[in-house]
């Protein structure tokens, strides 16, 4: 169905009882053009780009679960650019293009809410990274200013300014960085997908690979029958080396537990989407009211989806730093979600060294302002098996070539990203 | 999670860092590109048992070798791991 004022009226006076299902929930066929393993954002984007962009519609997407139930699920919702290194600068902008005409494109309401993204600065060295940061931002066409301590008091007036150890001197603001709902991406991308005939199907594993007499992936065996394609695509970010291994690969990629949190909900406080730079804490307030939070990852490999104590007082105390007044606020929830840490601290997007099979991994803390991105890019591989131009080195013989993409410059060791 | 040190007795996990899986050995000097590609990158990534090095810092300052089950955080094993803290140093 196409929704618009007219839709939401004829569903408000029949008392909403009458709104049609968004998506088809699809029983697997036998074979398929592409079959996409993971119905998370990324493969669902990829799905819809697919049969969107690239005219290839037998496509499915499968997910063990139900649909957003792992790391879409269980992110902080925060879209954003400002990227600097070649590599990602180009990317994430492209990402960023996409979120802005998401709900035109989906006909959905992914409530994107561009209310600004700021890295706040507390030395004089943080401050001149983020100066080049922000300059390399300006070069490339996307939008970045650099706030000096007045500009920060005036747009967060609350923020602990006489905090003796990490002062607030500014920060970096990119106005078009901000929020988008979450569900609503994976529920916008399964409406659209699915209205130009891609199945997405539920409840069904992927167990293993299916090869051909010289080692092709030409299918997959799932918890539902063997599903045939002409090619695999994986997204699957928090068990890709799980995943791969079935294939008999081994990836550069450590998965590790990030929390993040949810306190109850409080009246309009937070404008935007802040970062904390002297430690590692992020924040934004969504739409109901609740302060949406996070920091560092817990530091050891995990697929455990919860997290330990030590990173939740972590997290707590840099909140505290930035804002000491929060401290009465009651903490409702808090979740964690697999990352899957790749050695550089930058995604995979290439073909498996598997014939037939093909990577997108490695997303690090960073998957969810990369899914409309991710998805386009991702598409582009699978229907045209070359690396679209803005992922072109996301490759993953990068390790071995030593071209990494390290934005944050902290080696390979992946708990420090 | 609480980690039972073998020195120490039983104390909480912010007193622990980890160092990762304890499989990968340092290549011998000379060693070809591939195995040092290996050591530095390729990770087995293990769901389920995983020997790891732990360094107990806010305690006794030993380096552990401890089995957690990844899925479940659940820890079967904690020893000294005796010279591993040399290896692994210049990682």
């Amino acid at each position: 169905m196409k929704y618009s004022i007219f839709s939401l009226a004829r569903a408000a006076f029949s008392g909403h009882k009458n709104w049609q299902r968004t998506w088809r929930d699809a029983s697997p066929k036998d074979r398929y053009d592409v079959v996409i393993i993971g119905g998370g954002g990324h493969g669902l984007a990829t799905a819809w780009f697919l049969a969107s962009e690239y005219g290839i519609r037998k496509v499915a997407v499968l997910e063990k679960g139900w649909i957003g139930s792992g790391n879409a699920g269980r992110n902080t919702t925060i879209i954003r650019s400002n990227y600097g290194l070649p590599g990602n600068t180009g990317f994430y902008e492209l990402s960023m293009k996409l979120w802005e005409r998401m709900e035109q494109d989906l006909n959905y309401n992914t409530m994107v809410s561009q209310r600004g993204v700021i890295n706040l600065y507390h030395s004089d060295a943080q401050r001149d990274a983020y100066a080049r940061r922000g300059n390399t931002m300006r070069i490339n066409g996307i939008d970045a200013e650099l706030l000096d301590l007045a500009a920060v008091k005036k747009m967060m007036p609350f923020l602990n300014f006489d905090n003796a150890r990490f002062p607030v001197q500014g920060g970096l603001l990119q106005r078009r960085g901000g929020t988008a709902r979450h569900d609503a991406v994976v529920w916008g991308y399964a409406h659209a997908a699915s209205a130009l005939g891609v199945d997405i199907i539920q409840n069904c594993e992927v167990t293993g690979f299916v090869r051909d007499a010289n080692g092709k992936v030409t299918g997959v065996e799932t918890t539902r029958g063997t599903i045939g394609a002409g090619k695999v695509g994986m997204a699957v970010a928090g068990s890709s080396s799980r995943v791969a291994a079935m294939a008999g690969l081994r990836l550069p990629i450590e998965s590790h537990v990030l929390q993040a949190f949810v306190s109850e909900a409080i009246k309009p406080l937070i404008p935007n989407v802040m970062t904390f730079g002297a430690g590692h804490f992020y924040v934004s307030q969504s739409d109901k009211g609740g302060l949406v939070f996070g920091g560092d990852i817990d530091g050891y490999n995990s697929y455990a989806q919860r997290g330990n104590m030590p990173v939740m007082e972590d997290v707590c105390e840099g909140g505290m730093a930035l804002m000491p007044m929060i401290g009465r606020v009651r903490l409702l929830r808090q979740w964690g979600g697999i990352m899957d840490m790749s050695m550089d601290g930058s995604p995979i997007i290439d073909k498996a060294p598997v014939d037939g099979l093909y990577l997108n991994a490695g997303w690090c803390y960073g998957g969810f302002k990369a899914t409309p991105g991710s998805g386009l890019v991702f598409a582009h591989l699978l229907a045209r098996d070359e690396l679209h131009k803005e992922a072109a080195r996301f490759r993953l013989d990068r390790f071995r070539r030593g071209a990494v993409i390290d934005e944050k410059g902290v080696g390979a060791q992946p708990n420090l990203h | 999670m609480r980690i039972v040190c073998p020195f120490c007795g039983e104390r909480e996990l912010g007193e622990f860092t980890c160092l990762g899986d304890a499989k990968p050995l340092r290549p011998a000097a000379g060693a070809s590109d591939d195995e040092v590609f290996d050591y530095v990158y390729l990770r087995d990534n293990i769901a389920g048992a995983m020997s790891e090095h732990w360094y107990h810092g806010g305690g006794c300052r030993a380096w552990l070798k401890i089995t957690r089950n990844t899925l479940t955080h659940e820890i079967s094993a904690v020893e000294p791991a005796a010279g591993v803290g040399a290896r692994s140093a210049a990682r």
